[in-house]
Order: structure tokens, then C-alpha cells, then sequence
């Protein structure tokens, strides 16, 4: 019988030669960027310090890699503090060494392991017609794979607009008959993570804060509202242009130059919540509309088909034109005042013929 | 379809028919009137001048009724200016008419658009609470009054709800902005909004009649 215990995470950074002092830094820093008070930090190193590192299953499905990509950016916690220290990442079919059916037998095996206990983090959007048919990984549908590691996952992370709100397989026309992992697991306790990928740190930010603290508060589209409580106008730091009314009309024009504001270029900002203004990407970096870009809205549900990129948010968004419209709609308001004032006219001729007349004799 | 979505599609594409179609259907209805016949001999030729002499000399009260309309004329003044602001000074406001139109031109800043729409909400209210309050124009007020007093301030209140984030989520916020203002769309060319086209017209054809009859103006 093996009675060897799996380490707790304070074990795991002890046993790659680093300090406790290391492992209390990377709490305090986690907490730092979470915004958790100073007596949080302490109370988060004391759950992580006595947890074993909790079993992570990571599913792709329809997706680019970008959000997978995105992660291994993070950097703080960084992925590999996250994976060696942290969690057991127990699956990932891109990160992992194992391929083919040993590692769907390992995954298997963990999830029987960890069954009820292991977080679920899923990439990408899940076709659901023909029996989940377009998206088939080692002879089983993306459809059959999400339902049954969901049912025994403590929580699932849905990580980019893809697995959050169906993203780009899901926009118009569709034709996989994408769909997200709400909206097939929703009964689950989810957590959405949103972005076209999302914020590295956004990602890392909500594992660890989940492992010390369980679900945190989420917004109605179930995004944490400590990442997505405001939105990325708000926080924009071009936002006094747009007080003042100085805004961009090219990207090459004086108010480019200037940086003034983007909203008149179609950004998408003062509609998207995120963290993109605050957090930034790479180390803090950058961030869209830093680099002169409008905000595309890529953390909101449907961001594909809001109408195009480079329309500003104020202007219509017209089905099949508005100037045949508005040009019916102009013949036939003077065809029907015409033919009012026609008729009033016959009425007004009536009356007045019948006021020349000389009365009747008594 | 998300409710925005919805605001700035249909909602707003079928309140722009109906704002054209009822808009033209009252202008023509109106002006292809067959009018009265003056046999009279006319004291003036010139009524053009008069019709346009009348528009200007009725923006302000005559001498002898300043006082009593002084208020009511000072409201009226301060929504109508502060409407204008809002409708055409705001940047968001601008892009949407350049997106119907394509004419564009400079906007205010935002922080001048926002203190206008406070002034005119102000304003407007003042005007309902005078008009609530004043036994004669109470009696006279009717459904119509009321209901365009109520198309037209929502656009503003909601307007400064969503630059101020209060309430909702400014995505709900602007929906519920733009949705007002279908509402407004359609509503204006039926009543008594429709002065928006008509109160020159009205006041250039009176002036025109007194220049013929030779009356003062």
C-alpha cells in the first residue's frame, strides 16, 4: 500500500530548492495583484502552505492556442511557478510530454484520482451537431470529453472568449454549431475568464485566488469582477481626450500622433470590461489601445459580430442599408400627405360650393 | 441579439422610417392645403419680408407681456439651447448623424455637453411643474403635452445616466439611451414635437398675411 502523501505547495517550492521566504513572496505578490488586502496575502499563504496542489485538467477544443500561449507569458505567478509549485497540471495536450493514448489514460487516471477535487480549465468553444462530430480528440467529441470531466470537476474554468462566450466559432453563420462551456455545463459552478486571449495574469490570478478562496465574486456574464469589474474606458489613460472631445479620425492623422482618443476609430472600450488599461500585457508592457489600436471588445460575448472593428460604437448598425429605407419611407410619407391634401382640398371645394348656393325658400 | 445590438439595429432603422415617412406625410399634408382666397387688395408686396421679419421679431415677447411669460419663455429657452448642445455638440451624437448623413463637424467638450443636459433636464422638469401647477395651462395640457414632455427628456436623463455609469452598465444604459430615442423618433412627427419643423413655417405664413394685410408685426 503506498502511504507516501502528495506535498502540500509550501513542500513543492521547498522541494525545488526554493525558500520559504520565496514561497511567502510569490503569496504576497499573487495577493498584490488579485487587490486582496495585506491580511488576505497572509491568509492565502497559510491555505496554499497546508493544501496539496490540487489537480488541474486542461481541455482544448476549438481553438487557436492563443489563450495557451497567453499563459505562458504570465508573469507573476508564472506558469512554470504555477505548474511545478502550485497546481498538478495533469493534462494539457500541448504542454504535456505524453501523447496518444497514454495520455488519455493519464488524464483518465487523475480524473478518477481527483474525482469531485480537480479544477477543469477549458480552451475553446465546443461544437455540439452530429454528436459533437467536428471535434473529435482520441476517438471521443469535444462534446462527450467537456460533459464528463465537468461532472466531476470542483469548478470549470472556461479560459478565453471561446470557451467563455463561443468566440469566433461561434460567430455568424456558425457552422459547427459552436457553443460555450456555460451554455453546456452551466449547472457547474463556471468561472469565465474572457479575452481574445485573456490577460496571462488574469488566468493565474483566478486559479490561485480559487485555490486559496474557492469562486470568487463574478460578474452576470461570470467573469470575476475583481479583472472585469470596469471597463477598459474607464481606465483608459486616453480617456481625458475623449473629456475633451480631441479624438483620432486616422490612424496616421495628428490626433493619432497626440494620442488622443480611438472612439471615433471604433474602439470598443467604453463596452468591454477587462483589465487590458490597469494590468497591461508582457510584464505591464502595453496593452491595444496603448499601441494605437482600438479596443476590438474581444472579452465581450458576440465581439465578432458587433458590427464591424472600425465603426464607432454610437454610429447605426443598419440590415441591408438604410438610405433604400429612409428613401421608401420619404415617397411614400409624400404620397400619403399628398393624397390627404387632395382629399382636403375635394372637402374644402365642397364646402364652398355649398356656401355659394342661395338658400332654399322656406 | 443582445439588447444594444438591438438599440442600434431594428430599433433604431424602424424608427427612422417611421420619423421620415410621418415627418414628410405632415409637411406635405400641410403645404399642399389649398389655401383660402384673399380678394382684398394687398396693403404690401412684400411678404416674404414680413414672413421672415415675423420669425425673428417672435423669438422674444412683446414689451407689455414680458413680465408675465418672462419664466416660461426662459425655460423654454434654456431646454431648446441646452438640446441643441447635447443633439449636436456631442462627439457619440455627431459620429451617429455622419453615419446617417455623412456630415460631420467639430464637437464641444464632453464636459460642456454634460452640464447642458443637466440644464435642460433641470429645465424641463421646472416646465412640467409649472405646468402642473398653473391652473390654466393644466387645463389646457392634454395627453399629448404630457407624453411629449416625457420622449423628450428620457433621451437626455438616460444620456447622462450613461456617460455617469449610474443605475446599470453602461452597455444597458445606452441601449435603453438609443431606445429612447427611437421612441422620440417615432413619436415626434404625431404631435406636438412636430413644431421642430413646423414653428417657422406657422410663424413665416402668419407674418406673410399681416405684411399683406399691413399689419404691425
Amino acid at each position: 500500500m503506498n502511504t507516501q502523501r502528495d506535498p502540500t505547495v509550501l513542500e513543492s517550492f521547498q522541494q525545488q530548492g526554493l525558500s520559504r521566504r520565496a514561497f511567502l513572496k510569490f503569496c504576497a505578490a499573487t495577493a498584490s495583484l488579485l487587490a486582496l488586502p495585506a491580511a488576505r496575502a497572509a491568509e492565502l499563504a497559510e491555505k496554499l502552505a497546508g493544501m496539496t496542489r490540487p489537480t488541474v485538467i486542461y481541455l482544448s477544443f476549438q481553438e487557436c492556442t492563443g489563450c495557451l500561449e497567453s499563459l505562458t507569458r504570465s508573469f507573476q505567478p508564472t506558469l512554470e511557478s504555477l505548474i511545478f509549485n502550485t497546481i498538478s497540471l495533469a493534462y494539457n495536450d500541448t504542454l504535456q510530454a505524453a501523447a496518444g493514448e497514454a495520455a488519455e489514460a493519464a488524464r483518465e487516471d487523475a480524473m478518477r484520482k481527483a474525482w469531485g477535487k480537480y479544477v477543469l480549465i477549458v480552451d475553446g468553444a465546443i461544437p455540439r451537431p452530429e454528436d459533437g462530430a467536428y471535434c473529435v480528440i482520441g476517438g471521443r467529441s469535444a462534446l462527450d470529453l467537456l460533459r464528463h470531466a465537468a461532472e466531476g470537476a470542483a469548478a470549470v474554468v472556461a479560459v478565453g472568449t471561446c470557451a467563455a462566450f463561443g468566440g469566433i466559432p461561434y460567430a455568424a453563420p456558425n457552422p459547427t454549431g459552436a457553443a460555450s462551456v456555460q451554455d453546456l455545463v452551466g449547472d457547474r459552478p463556471v468561472i469565465n475568464i474572457s479575452g481574445c486571449p485573456p490577460i496571462p495574469e488574469v488566468i493565474t490570478g483566478t486559479i490561485v485566488y480559487f485555490l486559496g478562496f474557492g469562486v470568487p465574486e463574478l460578474d452576470a456574464q461570470r467573469r470575476p469582477t475583481m479583472f472585469y469589474g470596469t471597463t477598459i474606458h474607464d481606465r483608459c489613460y486616453r480617456r481625458p481626450f475623449y473629456d475633451k472631445g480631441l479624438f483620432a479620425r486616422s490612424f496616421d492623422d495628428e490626433g493619432a500622433r497626440n494620442g488622443w482618443c480611438l472612439y471615433e476609430l471604433g474602439c470598443k472600450g467604453p463596452v468591454t470590461y477587462n483589465s487590458c488599461a490597469t494590468m497591461k500585457w508582457n510584464d505591464g508592457t502595453s496593452f491595444p489601445i496603448q499601441s494605437g489600436h482600438g479596443c476590438l471588445g474581444c472579452s465581450e460575448p458576440n465581439f465578432w459580430d458587433g458590427g464591424g472593428f472600425y465603426r464607432p460604437l454610437s454610429s447605426g448598425l443598419w440590415h441591408g442599408g438604410i438610405g433604400e429605407g429612409l428613401g421608401v419611407a420619404a415617397v411614400a410619407g409624400v404620397a400619403i400627405g399628398g393624397a390627404a391634401a387632395v382629399a382636403a382640398r375635394q372637402r374644402q371645394k365642397r364646402i364652398t360650393e355649398a356656401g355659394k348656393k342661395p338658400p332654399e325658400a322656406p | 441579439m443582445d439588447l444594444l445590438s438591438f438599440a442600434r439595429g431594428p430599433a433604431l432603422q424602424w424608427a427612422l422610417v417611421i420619423f421620415v415617412l410621418g415627418s414628410l406625410w405632415r409637411l406635405a399634408g400641410i403645404l399642399l392645403l389649398r389655401r383660402k382666397p384673399d380678394y382684398a387688395e394687398p396693403r404690401s408686396r412684400a411678404t416674404w419680408r414680413g414672413a421672415l421679419k415675423l420669425v425673428v421679431t417672435r423669438t422674444w415677447s412683446r414689451r407689455e407681456f414680458r413680465a408675465s411669460t418672462a419664466f416660461g419663455q426662459s425655460l423654454g429657452y434654456v431646454f431648446h439651447m441646452g438640446l441643441v448642445v447635447v443633439v449636436f455638440g456631442f462627439v457619440p451624437h455627431i459620429l451617429f448623424i455622419h453615419s446617417l448623413t455623412g456630415l460631420q463637424w467639430p464637437g464641444l467638450p464632453s464636459s460642456i455637453v454634460y452640464v447642458s443636459g443637466a440644464l435642460t433636464v433641470a429645465a424641463l422638469v421646472a416646465a412640467l411643474v409649472r405646468r402642473l401647477s398653473h391652473p390654466v395651462l393644466r387645463l389646457l395640457s392634454n395627453f399629448d403635452d404630457y407624453f411629449s414632455w416625457l420622449v423628450t427628456v428620457t433621451p437626455v436623463a438616460t444620456g447622462l445616466l450613461a456617460v455617469a455609469h449610474l443605475g446599470a452598465r453602461y452597455e444597458t444604459l445606452l441601449a435603453v439611451h438609443i431606445l429612447s430615442v427611437c421612441l422620440l423618433l417615432a413619436w415626434l412627427p404625431f404631435g406636438k414635437l412636430m413644431h421642430v419643423f413646423l414653428v417657422f413655417i406657422s410663424r413665416g405664413t402668419t407674418g406673410a398675411l399681416f405684411a399683406r394685410k399691413g399689419a404691425s408685426t
